[in-house]
This record gives C-alpha cells, structure tokens and sequence, in this order.
C-alpha cells in the first residue's frame, strides 16, 4: 500500500490536461505506441470532438522510481462548470491533486474552485505551470498567482509541456515524493467507495471504487449499503487501458468489480461498497445530485416510449447525474421530465441518446426549479411551466439565486457588467488578482445563466472570461408562465416559465422563431404569446395555396417519389395540435432564439 | 405496348429556367447521331413489346436535319416492332420551322408536334431567354395546322412577371387556334439554371405562390369551358387527342430511352443515361454502359402508382390496386385518404380516388400522404 498513490488533475478546458495525461501514460509505457492516440482516456467520441472530459476515468500506472514499483492510479476528471459533481467524486477518491495551470492564460474561475474543493478534501496540491514552451507563456505572473492561490513556495511549482513532453518525468516523482501514500486498514472489513460506473451491454454494470479499508477478492460477497442488497464478486480487477483481471485488489487500490447486475436502479454511485454481513458505514464526501435546469425529453415516435425509458435508465447508470421522472405532454404524448447539471449537460444527454441509444428526442423548452407558495400556504416545487398553479390561486413565486464568479482581463470589465446587469445580477465583489486580471462576484438568477450566458460571456471577452457559479438560495421573483397558441390551442411542450420583465421581448423573438419553422398548410395559422388570457406577440403563417409540381415525365418520376417520400417521413415526425402540424425542429426553437 | 424517348440534348440557346440536360454547343452533334442509333442496337432486348410512340424529345429535337431524325427513326423501326400506326411526336421550337422542314418531317413519319411556345407576351419571352417572338410563334402554328391535326401548345404561367390579364390573354390566344392539346406547366425555379441563381441573389423575387395558384385556377376553368379534358395536372386535350406516349408514363407502361439522360423503365426497375454528352458519346462507341440503375421495391411501386395516377383524371384505381397489390395495401390508401376526402380534396367515385378541382392545387402533399 504505501507504494501506491491516487491522484487527479484539476485544471481548466484547453489547460492541456489530457496531452499531459496522455504524456504520462506513454512516458510510463502504460500505452503502446499502438495504442495511443490523442485524448485516450476519453472514449467518447464526443468528448474528442468537443475536446472536453465529460465522464471521469481511471487508469493505472506502473513506474519503477528509485528501484521500487509503484502503483498510480490517475483519476480523469472534467473541467466544464456543469460537471462538479464528477470532479467532486473523483476527488474524492485521491489522495493528491496536479493543479495544471497554462502558462499563457493563468488560474481560471473553474480552476479555482476545484482546487477549493480538493484543498477541503486534504488532497495534496502540485502545482504545474504547463505549456512553458508557448509564446506567450507568462511563467513569473502565473508562479505569483500560484503563490497567492494555495500559499506555496515557488520552487515547489513545476514546468512542464504535455506537447514537448517537458517535465513529466519530475511530475512523476513530484506525484511519488509528495502525494501520501493511502491510509487504511488492509484487515478491516471492506470499505471501498464507488466512484463510477458504467453500462456495458455484454457484461452489465461495471463498478469503479477506491478501496478505502480492507481487501475485496474475487468470487466474495459484497454489499451496497445505502440498497443493503449482496451480490458475488463475479470478476474483480484493476484499470488499465482496459480492464485487467485479478484475484485480489488490495487496500487503498483503485479497481473495478463486475457482479451481473443489469438494472441501473441496483447501484448508486456515491455508495459505499463492502463485504456481506459487515456494518461498516458509508464513507461520506459525495455531494449530492443537484440537477439546476430541467426540461422535457420525448421520444419523437410516440410509441418509442418504452424504448426511450430504457435507453435513460442505461444511460442514468453511466451518468448519475442525470434524474428523471414520467412527464405527459398533449402536444408530445409521453415521456421525461429531466434534471440536468446545465445546458452543456443537456445537450451531452441528448447527443448521448442519440449516438448511443440510436433514440432521437424532442426537448422542450428548458427551466430552472421555482418554488410557488399558493394562497393557501401551500409551497410547490415546479419543474414545470404545467405545474405552475394558475394566478388566482398563486400567492408568490421564489426563484433560485447563484454567485457567479467571473475572471477576465481588467479589458474586459465594461463589457462583463454590462452582460450581468442585463441579466438581473449585482455586482458584489471586484478584485484584483494581478494587475491586469480580476474577479468579479454578482449575485445573479439562475434562470438568466441557463439559456446563453456562457456563450454570451465568451463572445463579449473574445474567450478571456472564465466563470464559476454556486446557489445561494431562493428569492421572491416575478415569474410568469408564457403559453404559445396555435390557432388558439395552447402547445404545453412550448409553454415557460420566465421573468415578467423579459415575457414580451422573448414572446415576440419565439412567435418570429415559429414563424419560420412552422409549415404552411392549407389554412392560416395564428401564433400566439400570452400570458394567462393576455397575448402579448402574436404572428400569422398564411394558407399554402399550392403544392404540385408542374412536370411528372420519365425522367422526373424517381426523383419526385424521393422527394415525396421524404415528405411524408418529415410528416410522421410532426406533432398535431388541433388542426396544426408541428415539426419537432419547433419544439427546439427556444434554443435557438438570440 | 411500349414506347421509345429520344432526347437529343442540343440547345441555341438556354433558357433561363431549364434545367433539362442539354448543350448550347453543337460540335458532337454528328456522332451523338450515331451514337444514338448505335445504342438502339445495343438496347434491342430492353422492350419485347410492340411499340406504340416514339417520342423525340430534348433540349431541342427541331434543330435536327430531318435526315438525323429519319435515321434515328429507321433504327427504331429496324430494331423494334414499330406499330404502323405509331404516335411519333417531334417536339419543336417555333424559330426552327419551315414551310419546307414541315413536309420533310412529315415524308419521314412524324405525325404529332409539341410546339415550345410557351408565352406570346414578347417581353416575358425575351425575359426567359427564348429564341422565339410572339410573332413567330402564331405563324409557326398557323403553318402546323396547314400540315398536321395532331400538335400541343406549350405554356408557361406564374412566372414573376406574367399578370393574371396576360395570362388570360396567352390562354385566347392559344386557344384561338383551336389546339387539340395544350400542356401547361407552372415555372418552376430549378437550382442551378439562370433564373434559380438570379432568385437565389434576390436579384428576381422568388415565385409568387399565391398569383400561380390563380392563374392555374384561371386556367383550369376556361379550358374546361373550351371543352378540353383535364386529362394531367399540367395536360388539356380535346377528346382523343391525349398524348399516348405521355399517358404510358402515367400507365406505367414500359418505356425505352435513347441519348443522355433519357430514363427507361420495364415494370421493375428504372434506368438512367449519363447526363454528359462526350462521356455519354465516348461510352457509347466504345460499347460501354452508361446506365444506372435503380430496382424498385414493392413500396416504391405503389408509391408511384399513387403519385403518378393521382395527377391523372382517372385517379388511383383501387380495383388495380387490389389486383396488382393486396386488399391491405387498397384498405390502407382509403383510409388515408378520409382527411383528404372530408376537406373536398379528393373523391371516391366507383372505387376510385380522384383528385377534386381544388385538389389539383395539392397534389404532391395529398400524394405524399397516401404513400405507404
């Protein structure tokens, strides 16, 4: 055990941590040359595409230092704002932390407040200026900001670049000399805390745990104690480019365990596994899920239902983060309200569904969660614009509150403010971290942050801005529900839940937005924002006059069925309210509103 | 019964919304001739049937010597069973005729014309790159009554610039020279011609949808006064003079095509020529293929039984539907069509289904919706 270490990397998006990782594993032989290829530990195609870490992972290093082998399991982990949760478990799981900062860009907001959560979780803390080989590098400014940040001496900070390979062998010692190796009892009962898992369609559920206590063996016994359901050890192992079997994973080890389960509801990531009969407790320092934004998701063929239930149970197990619950829709039939960390998380979801599962989905409109007193003292959580009660019977409406902080260069100020008062927030706090970067702090509604404030923050500070938030509880806000009418039918899959003062701008913008994706058909229809029986936008598609083609010869005849034919598929995609087709590219319109 | 398509792709010049395939440049005329002819001979076991109507089509067929014609048409007639009484109809613009051409064609067979009028607004004609004037376009037709009792009129309505009055105008014309058929097709805006790339560059607003609705309306029902047939969407003839060849497309009778381009169709499958002259040439004399292929499936038949015989006057005809398919495929098409039919589009008139008046205007939507 003592030649064993556990540590992550804490670093922004675009720092370069996952060349680094990729160094690390080539440099320590754990890959072939074979085997590598850029972002390696990222197997989602769309992590590499998007060149973010959406799922955490694992691997484990073998590195003979100083004439002993050493164990190093490296826990990847995300770095987008939507995905603490992730990081916090990983995290959780480590003894020590790489605090990756790039040398021409400095500490990021994100940066900072995983380093924050790492440091309360007593991880050790080596700081890296990585990329010192880029123009641009401002290694004094950075080692000073490092300095401030975790109160270290600068001489404890090592350069590196993943691309030129600079550093990595003292990285490698830095981790082995500095990071403790992990505490624990090898004799105790098991103890060992699940990190992650994932669904694997030939072998089940496969569960990734560090070994807080104890052993864990192969054919045991084991027990999930927040279930209290026992199941056999079927096969145990450690983390190497794939799995490697073995009989025994000893304490303070990284591995995985496959137990036959198939049921995503059967494991619980944050749980703590141990061995039959043993009253060990669960180890604590899992955050909890907090989904911030919810939003319908339904299968665009209705009787794909059953199907879509499965693919979110499956895909629920890879990423505990995501809830759900059953959610009927007139205009969409059934399907699920879901809770997701943000809209990158959404999104991820829904190409995931896509991709994976082969399911295309409609997602409706997204909101964040208000809570609405009604006159009868009762306080409803409302999810959803359907759930709001109506005016008569409501006495308020609380919405949930985040401190935002944002750090930019001091050019950028004006700009930033700007963005953030249009946004309802308060400035609360301005300081300076170096001459030229600062940190804003603004209390702002959540609900503002969820549609485009990211992209927003990024296009007024040409990518200079990095933005971290937390909630601070719910306040009293005028919220109202908008209705979007066709032909004088509410669509409940376009109806939201939006601020007083935005309803008429953002009526307006979606009624123009359906305009243009709606079809005409053969009679006119009306588009109608309201709020209660108020319209407040309303706009008019005129009856289609015409759908023939004038020629239909020999050669005109393959093609026109074709075309035809991929009509009548659109078709079957639509939704109908009352007389009025809907294509599920409007369902998404509010999405793409500027 | 079968039929034969000829697409000679030569052109003087383009019109602006053509997008047929076609060449402004005539230097491969001579050996698109024969290499036309010689794949007559290669595709002699693609119609067993005899042939009922030949059909020269383009591009511009008329600007061929009527030798060229007479060749390409002693090879059919060489290589096929020819019905003597063969409709073979020569499309013609009305610059390219003569007096003299006239009797020519008539010595070598043709027996029926479709005549590219199009407008006899001047203006609208030179908008559209025409080659013609009104003028000549009255003569030309004038000159082919002299000769020949079978011939169509081609017009062209809803173009941005043509006005309802025009249009209604365009309709007394042709119609005073008492036409036997008539095809009149709404414009279309084809990616990659002139006037697509023009809409395209709002340098020409797109078509006004609503003003090309009217003047279909216009059209339908003074030809209908005038005691025409409305026999295809974009087809008007007074009785028995619909076009044969035309009417087996919408058959599904089999058809062969020769030259480039030219589609051909035996029951199963459709194929296709190469849209390129020189590699369609140069494929030819060297006795390759330049065929595609495509293989229907049971669907896909239906579907264009229902595309292409709801456009006609005789509608799907579910008693064939029944015999050439199954009872479902019949029981799923009506009631696909209960909507159409409650909104006045479509009627069910001794088991068969055919488009209303206001129908005509939607017949690709009602068409796609009854596809299977």
């Amino acid at each position: 055990m003592k030649n064993i270490r556990n540590f992550c990397i804490i670093a922004h998006i675009d720092h370069g941590k996952s060349t680094l990782a990729d160094r690390l594993l080539e440099d320590t032989k754990t890959i072939g040359s074979r085997d590598m290829q850029a972002q390696v530990l990222d197997d989602m195609d769309l992590e590499r595409e998007k060149g973010i870490t959406i799922k955490s992972h694992a691997i484990q290093i073998n590195y003979p230092y100083k004439g002993e082998e050493y164990i190093l399991n490296l826990i990847d982990t995300p770095g987008h704002v939507d995905f603490s949760y992730e990081v916090s478990r990983a995290l959780a799981a480590c003894e020590g932390a790489l605090l990756l900062v790039d040398a021409s860009q400095g500490i990021q907001a994100q940066t900072i407040s995983n380093l924050y959560l790492a440091i309360d979780n007593n991880l050790t803390i080596i700081p890296v200026i990585n990329k010192i080989d880029m123009d641009g590098a401002m290694i004094p400014e950075v080692t000073d900001q490092i300095v401030d940040l975790i109160g270290c001496k600068p001489e404890e900070i090592l350069h590196a670049s993943g691309k030129s390979g600079i550093g990595i062998f003292e990285i490698l010692a830095a981790i082995i000399a500095r990071i403790p190796a992990p505490k624990g009892d090898p004799q105790a009962p098991l103890q060992a805390l699940i990190f992650d898992s994932v669904f694997n369609s030939f072998r089940g559920i496969i569960i990734y745990y560090r070994i807080m206590n104890g052993t864990i063996t192969k054919g045991q016994k084991v027990k999930f104690i927040a279930t209290g359901q026992e199941y056999d050890a079927t096969e145990i192992g450690v983390l190497k480019l794939g799995m490697e079997a073995k009989n025994h994973v000893g304490c303070g080890d990284v591995g995985y365990i496959i137990t036959g389960i198939k049921n995503a509801k059967e494991v619980k990531v944050g749980d703590t596994l141990t061995q039959s009969g043993s009253m060990v407790e669960r180890i604590n320092g899992f955050e909890e899920v907090k989904p911030m934004v919810f939003a319908g998701i339904f299968p665009v063929e209705t009787d794909a239902f059953e199907e879509l239930r499965d693919c979110m149970e499956k895909l629920q197990l890879n990423d505990a983060s995501l809830t759900f619950e059953l959610e009927t829709s007139q205009a969409l039939g059934f399907g699920f309200r879901c809770g997701f960390l943000g809209l990158l998380h959404m999104e991820i979801i829904q190409e995931r569904l896509e991709r994976e599962f082969n399911q295309t989905v409609i997602t409706t409109v997204p909101n964040v969660s208000f809570i609405a007193y009604t006159t009868r003292k009762e306080k409803i959580i409302v999810n959803n614009p359907a759930e709001m009660p109506d005016g008569t019977k409501l006495d308020r409406i609380e919405e949930p509150y985040i401190k935002a902080q944002i750090i930019t260069q001091s050019d950028y100020i004006g700009n930033i403010m700007t963005l953030c008062l249009g946004k309802r927030g308060n400035l609360l706090n301005q300081s300076y971290i170096t001459p030229t970067r600062v940190e804003l702090t603004f209390e702002m509604p959540l609900t503002e942050i969820v549609f485009d404030f990211y992209d927003k923050l990024k296009s007024q500070t040409r990518g200079y801005a990095s933005f971290d938030y937390h909630p601070i509880g719910y306040r009293d806000a005028d919220i109202v529900r908008m209705d979007i009418m066709l032909n004088g039918e509410k669509v409940d899959a376009l109806g939201s839940l939006i601020h007083r003062s935005r309803a008429q701008d953002f009526g307006r913008k979606l009624c123009e937005k359906l305009k243009e994706l709606l079809t005409r058909q053969q009679f006119q229809i009306s588009i109608q924002a309201a709020i209660g029986a108020k319209v407040i936008a309303r706009e008019n598609i005129s009856a289609m006059r015409k759908d023939v083609t004038a020629k239909c010869y020999g050669g005109d005849i393959s093609r026109k069925r074709k075309l035809l034919e991929k009509q009548k598929e659109g078709k079957k995609r639509m939704r109908q309210i009352g007389n009025v087709e809907i294509p599920q590219e409007a369902f998404l319109a509010v999405l793409k509103l500027d | 019964m079968a039929g034969i398509y000829i697409h000679i792709p030569f052109c003087k010049q383009a019109c602006h919304y053509c997008n047929f395939h076609f060449s402004t440049t005539q230097h491969l005329l001579p050996r698109m001739i024969a290499a036309i002819a010689k794949e007559t001979e290669l595709r002699k076991t693609y119609l067993t049937e005899t042939v009922d109507t030949i059909y020269f089509g383009g591009g511009t067929p008329s600007i061929l010597n009527s030798s060229d014609i007479g060749l390409l048409l002693s090879k059919c007639k060489q290589v096929f069973n020819v019905n003597p009484n063969a409709e073979i109809t020569l499309e013609a613009n009305p610059d390219d005729i003569t007096e003299e051409k006239l009797i020519e064609w008539k010595q070598i067979g043709i027996n029926r014309f479709s005549l590219g009028i199009q407008s006899f607004v001047d203006t609208e004609l030179q908008w559209m790159n025409r080659s013609h004037n009104a003028q000549q376009a009255k003569d030309c037709i004038e000159l082919i009554k002299k000769y020949f009792d079978n011939f169509s009129i081609d017009l062209i309505f809803g173009s941005q610039l043509l006005t309802n009055g025009q249009w209604q105008e365009n309709i007394n014309i042709a119609l005073s020279f008492n036409p036997p058929h008539l095809s009149c097709y709404a414009l279309t805006v084809e990616h990659k011609t002139t006037l697509g790339k023009k809409v395209e560059k709002n340098i020409v607003t797109d078509i006004d949808t609503e003003k090309q609705a009217q003047q279909f309306e216009i059209l339908m029902q003074q030809l209908k006064d005038a005691n025409y047939n409305h026999y295809e969407i974009s087809n008007y003839a007074k009785a028995g003079f619909e076009s044969k060849h035309n009417s087996s497309y919408w058959q599904g009778k089999h058809y062969l095509g020769l030259g480039p381009s030219a589609h051909s169709f035996n029951g199963l499958s459709r194929s296709w020529n190469i849209s390129n002259n020189a590699l369609y040439v140069a494929a030819i004399e060297s006795n390759q293929s330049v065929l595609e292929t495509e293989t229907l499936t049971p669907t896909q038949q239906i579907n264009e039984y229902i595309m292409i015989s709801l456009r006609t006057s005789s509608g799907i005809d579910l008693n064939v539907v029944e015999e050439r398919w199954s009872k479902e495929v019949c029981d799923k098409i009506v009631s696909l069509s209960a909507s159409w039919i409650t909104t006045n589009h479509l009627v069910l008139h001794n088991k068969k289904l055919q488009l209303t008046q206001l129908g005509k205007l939607f017949a690709d939507g009602i068409a796609s919706d009854l596809f299977l």
